[in-house]
C-alpha cells in the first residue's frame, strides 16, 4: 500500500473535488454576466475607471483564459488525476481478485442468500448446478475447498467498476485536446472581395497576417432570402491553388465548411458593398465583358469601344432587391438611360448592335479559418465521457457464489451474491435464478 | 386540424391531467388513478400528432425542418420529453402520485408556449447557422436531460413535503406519498439519467459548433451556463456517491439544479447575449 501523506490525500479527496465544482462554477458566472473580451474602454464607460482597474489586475475581460481560472482548472486536473491514482489500485483488486478464494463465512452475511438441501451426492449437485448456471448466461469457476465442500463462484462484468475512472479520464483527454488546440492550433478570420484570391488569414489574438501555404479564390459569394426577408444562405464558392494549379473546388455554407491541409474555412460573415459588377455582352459578336462599377463612375470597354456609367440606384431592399440606372454609349447616336434592375437582363437595341446588360452587387465574404490538432482528442474525450457515464450509472458488478458442502449425510447448498449497485435488480435477477434452479428436477432441491 | 390546435387541446389535457393527479394525491380517490393515466397518454398521442403534423406543415409550406427551431417549439418538446419520461416513471415504480409533481410543469410549460406574447406560435424558416443535422441531436438531447431535470425537480418537492409527515396519523395527507427512501431512489435515478443526457446536450453542441463556427467551446454564455448547471448535478452525484449524501440535501440540489437548467434554458436568452440569442424569437 502507498504510504499517504496528507498533502497527498488532500489532492484525492472529494472534498477538493467539490471546491473545484462550486468554484468553476461559481467565477463561470462573473464571466456570463461581465462582457468578454470587449475594449478596455466599454469596461471604464460601463464599470467606472476604479472597477474596470480591478477587472483588469483579474484579468475578467478575458477570464476565461486568465492565469487564476486556468489555475482552477489545472487543480482540477491534479485532483482527477491524483485521486483517480489513489483509488484504481482498491477497484483493480476487486476486479481481479479471487472470489473462489471468498470465506464461507463472509457467505453467510450477504444479501440475498438462501439455502437449500438436496439428496443428491455434492459432486453431481456441483455439476447440475454449474449447468444451470451456464445456461443462465454465468460462466463459473469451481473449487475444492480444503474445509470440505465445493465452491461455485460466477461473476458478470466486473470492469464496470472501472467506469468512473473511465469518465475522469475522458475529462483529461478533453483537457489534453484542448491543450494541443490551444498550443499548435490556429484561429483567425479574413475578409475577401469576391473575384480575388488570398493566401493568408489574420490571427485572432495578434491580427498578424498568418501565411496558408496555398491559394483560395472567391468565385463567389451569394446571399438568398426567404419570403419572410429572413436569410435563407450564405455561400462562398471557393477554388484552392496549389502553385498556381487547381486543386480543389467546394461551395461553402454557415454548416458545411471546407477542409483543406488541416485548416477548415467557415462561412462566418459578408459585407455588401455600393459596388456592382456589371456585365454587358455584344448580342453580334458574342464578346462580353465583366466590370467592376462604382456608381458615379465612368467606365469604358476599349476593345467594344463603349462606355458606360451607374448615374443612379435604388439600394438593395431586405430582400437584396436593388435597381441601377445606366448611363451608355457606344458612340453612335444618342447614349441610352435605362433601369437595370438587380438579377435580371435588359437589352439595349442601338443601331447596328444591340447589347444585354447584367448587374450583381458586389460582396466580400467574411471567412473563419481554423486548424485545431486538438479536436479529435477532445471528440474522442467526449465518447470516452458519455460510455463512461453510462457504464458507471446503469451497469454493475454481479457477483454470485454457490458453496456445496455435505452436512450429515445430507448435501447443503448455499447460495448468495451482490451486486455494487441497483441491488432490487441484482435481487430480481437472483431470484429467476434460484426459480431455475428450483426447477430443476435433477438437483431436488429443498427450501431450508 | 392543425397543429395548433393540437397543441392548445393537449395544453387543456394536461391541465386535466393535473388536475386529476392532484385530486388522487390530495382526495386520495384511488379509483380516478386509472383516469390520470389514460388521460395523460392520450395528451402524449395528441401532443405527438401536433408536434408531428407542425413539421409536416413546415414541409408544406417549403421550409421544412424539425419543429425544434425557436422558443415557442422547444417549450412544446420541453412539455413533451417531460410527460414521455414522467410515464416511464410512473410505469417503473408503479406510482401515480408523482404524476402530481410532474404533469404540473408539462402544462405549465404548454401554457407558457401559447399564452406568452414573447413567443410566436408561427412556423418560421431555419436562419443558416440553424440549417444543419446536428439541431435535432442537439435540442432533442438537451431537452431529454431538461425533462428529467424537471422530473427530479418534482420529486425533490415531493421529499421535501413528505418529510412534514411525521407519521402520526396513518390517514393525512402525506401517507399517500411513497416513503422517503423510495422518493429519495427515484430523485436520484432521473439526476442520473438527466446527467447523461445533458452531458450527450453540452457534447452534441459542441460538435455542432465546431462544424458551424469552427470552435467546439467559446464560453458563449448558454454553453457556459449548461456547464455550470453540469457541475451542480456533477457535484450533487460526488457528495452521494462518496459522502453519502441524500435525502434533504439531494432535494434541494434536485430543486437548485433544475433552477439553473431553467435559468440555462430560458434566463441566458433574455438576460445574457450570445450566440444562442436566435433562440429567443
Amino acid at each position: 500500500m502507498k504510504k499517504k501523506n496528507s498533502f497527498w490525500e488532500f489532492f484525492a479527496s472529494v472534498k477538493l473535488a467539490l471546491f473545484c465544482f462550486f468554484t468553476l462554477a461559481f467565477a463561470s458566472i462573473v464571466g456570463t454576466i461581465i462582457p468578454q473580451n470587449q475594449p478596455p474602454v466599454t469596461y471604464i464607460q460601463n464599470y467606472g475607471e476604479r472597477t474596470a482597474e480591478v477587472f483588469r489586475l483579474l484579468n475578467i475581460p478575458d477570464m476565461y483564459n486568465s492565469w487564476w481560472f486556468t489555475s482552477l482548472l489545472a487543480l482540477f486536473s491534479i485532483n482527477l488525476i491524483v485521486c483517480s491514482i489513489d483509488r484504481l489500485p482498491t477497484v483493480w483488486k476487486l476486479v481481479t481478485m479471487d472470489n473462489l478464494a471468498t470465506k464461507v463465512g463472509r457467505l453467510e452475511k450477504m444479501t440475498p442468500r438462501l439455502r437449500f438441501a438436496s439428496p443428491k451426492p455434492v459432486q453431481e449437485v456441483a455439476a447440475e448446478v454449474g449447468q444451470t448456471l451456464k445456461e443462465a448466461g454465468w460462466k463459473p469457476g469451481q473449487r475444492e475447498l480444503e474445509e470440505g465442500g465445493t465452491l461455485l463462484f460466477a461473476q458478470k462484468t466486473p470492469w464496470v467498476r472501472f467506469g468512473v475512472y473511465i469518465v475522469h479520464l475522458s475529462i483529461l483527454v478533453i483537457f489534453a485536446g484542448a491543450i494541443i488546440g490551444t498550443l499548435f492550433g490556429e484561429n483567425g478570420s479574413i475578409m475577401v472581395r469576391e473575384r480575388s484570391v488570398f493566401s493568408n488569414y489574420f490571427d485572432r489574438h495578434t491580427s498578424e497576417k498568418v501565411p496558408l501555404g496555398f491559394e483560395i479564390r472567391v468565385d463567389d459569394f451569394s446571399l438568398t432570402y426567404y419570403e419572410t426577408g429572413s436569410p435563407k444562405e450564405f455561400r462562398s464558392d471557393l477554388t484552392v491553388f496549389e502553385g498556381g494549379r487547381e486543386v480543389l473546388q467546394k461551395s461553402i455554407v454557415v454548416n458545411d465548411p471546407l477542409d483543406y491541409k488541416g485548416y477548415t474555412f467557415y462561412q462566418a460573415s459578408y459585407q455588401g458593398s455600393d459596388q456592382y459588377w456589371v456585365t454587358i455582352q455584344n448580342q453580334n459578336t458574342g464578346a462580353r465583358e465583366t466590370f467592376l462599377a462604382q456608381p458615379g463612375a465612368e467606365i469604358k470597354w476599349q476593345q467594344a469601344g463603349v462606355t458606360f456609367g451607374i448615374i443612379n440606384l435604388l439600394q438593395p431592399d431586405q430582400w437584396g432587391r436593388y435597381r441601377l440606372k445606366i448611363w451608355f454609349s457606344d458612340g453612335k447616336g444618342e447614349p441610352s438611360v435605362f433601369w437595370l434592375d438587380g438579377e435580371s437582363v435588359v437589352s439595349v437595341e442601338r443601331t447596328d448592335v444591340s447589347y444585354a446588360f447584367k448587374s450583381e452587387q458586389v460582396f466580400a465574404t467574411g471567412l473563419q479559418v481554423a486548424k485545431d490538432p486538438g479536436v479529435w482528442p477532445v471528440y474522442i474525450g467526449c465518447m470516452l465521457m458519455l460510455f463512461g457515464l453510462v457504464v458507471a450509472f446503469f451497469l454493475s458488478h454481479k457477483r454470485l457464489w454457490v458453496y456445496i458442502y455435505e452436512e450429515g449425510s445430507k448435501t447443503k447448498l448455499l447460495v448468495a451474491g451482490g451486486a455494487n449497485k441497483n441491488k432490487a435488480g441484482f435481487e430480481n435477477m437472483f431470484d429467476a435464478l434460484i426459480e431455475k434452479l428450483e426447477d430443476n428436477s435433477t438437483l431436488k432441491l429443498s427450501k431450508e | 386540424m392543425d397543429s395548433s390546435k393540437l397543441l392548445g387541446i393537449t395544453t387543456f389535457i394536461y391541465l386535466f391531467s393535473s388536475v386529476i393527479y392532484l385530486a388522487l394525491f390530495i382526495f386520495r380517490v384511488k379509483k380516478v388513478g386509472l383516469l390520470a393515466t389514460v388521460v395523460t397518454i392520450i395528451g402524449l398521442l395528441v401532443h405527438s400528432a401536433g408536434i408531428g403534423m407542425r413539421w409536416l406543415e413546415s414541409y408544406q409550406m417549403g421550409i421544412g425542418h424539425a419543429p425544434l427551431s425557436n422558443m415557442y417549439e422547444s417549450l412544446v418538446f420541453f412539455a413533451w420529453s417531460i410527460v414521455l419520461l414522467y410515464l416511464v416513471v410512473e410505469f417503473i415504480y408503479k406510482n401515480k402520485v408523482i404524476g402530481a409533481f410532474a404533469v404540473p410543469f408539462a402544462f405549465a410549460s404548454m401554457a407558457y408556449a401559447s399564452l406568452s406574447p414573447e413567443f410566436s406560435d408561427r412556423i418560421t424558416p431555419l436562419v443558416p447557422a440553424l440549417q444543419s443535422n446536428w439541431l435535432i441531436a442537439h435540442v432533442f438531447t438537451c431537452f431529454i436531460g431538461y425533462a428529467a431535470f424537471a422530473v427530479a425537480c418534482g420529486t425533490g418537492i415531493m421529499y421535501l413535503v413528505k418529510l412534514r409527515d411525521k407519521g402520526d396519523s396513518p390517514g393525512s395527507l402525506l401517507s399517500t406519498l411513497p416513503p422517503l427512501k423510495v422518493i429519495d431512489d427515484i430523485t436520484h435515478k432521473i439526476i442520473l439519467f438527466g446527467f447523461i443526457w445533458l452531458s450527450a446536450g453540452i457534447i452534441s453542441g459542441a460538435v455542432w459548433a465546431n462544424s458551424a463556427w469552427g470552435t467546439y467551446w467559446s464560453w458563449d454564455p448558454k454553453e457556459t451556463w449548461s456547464l455550470i448547471t453540469w457541475f451542480i448535478y456533477a457535484s450533487a452525484l460526488h457528495a452521494r456517491f462518496t459522502r453519502g449524501w441524500g435525502g434533504k440535501r439531494i432535494a434541494w440540489i434536485a430543486i437548485f439544479g433544475f433552477l439553473a437548467v431553467v435559468f440555462t434554458y430560458y434566463g441566458v436568452n433574455f438576460l445574457l447575449s450570445g450566440l444562442h440569442s436566435y433562440g429567443a424569437s
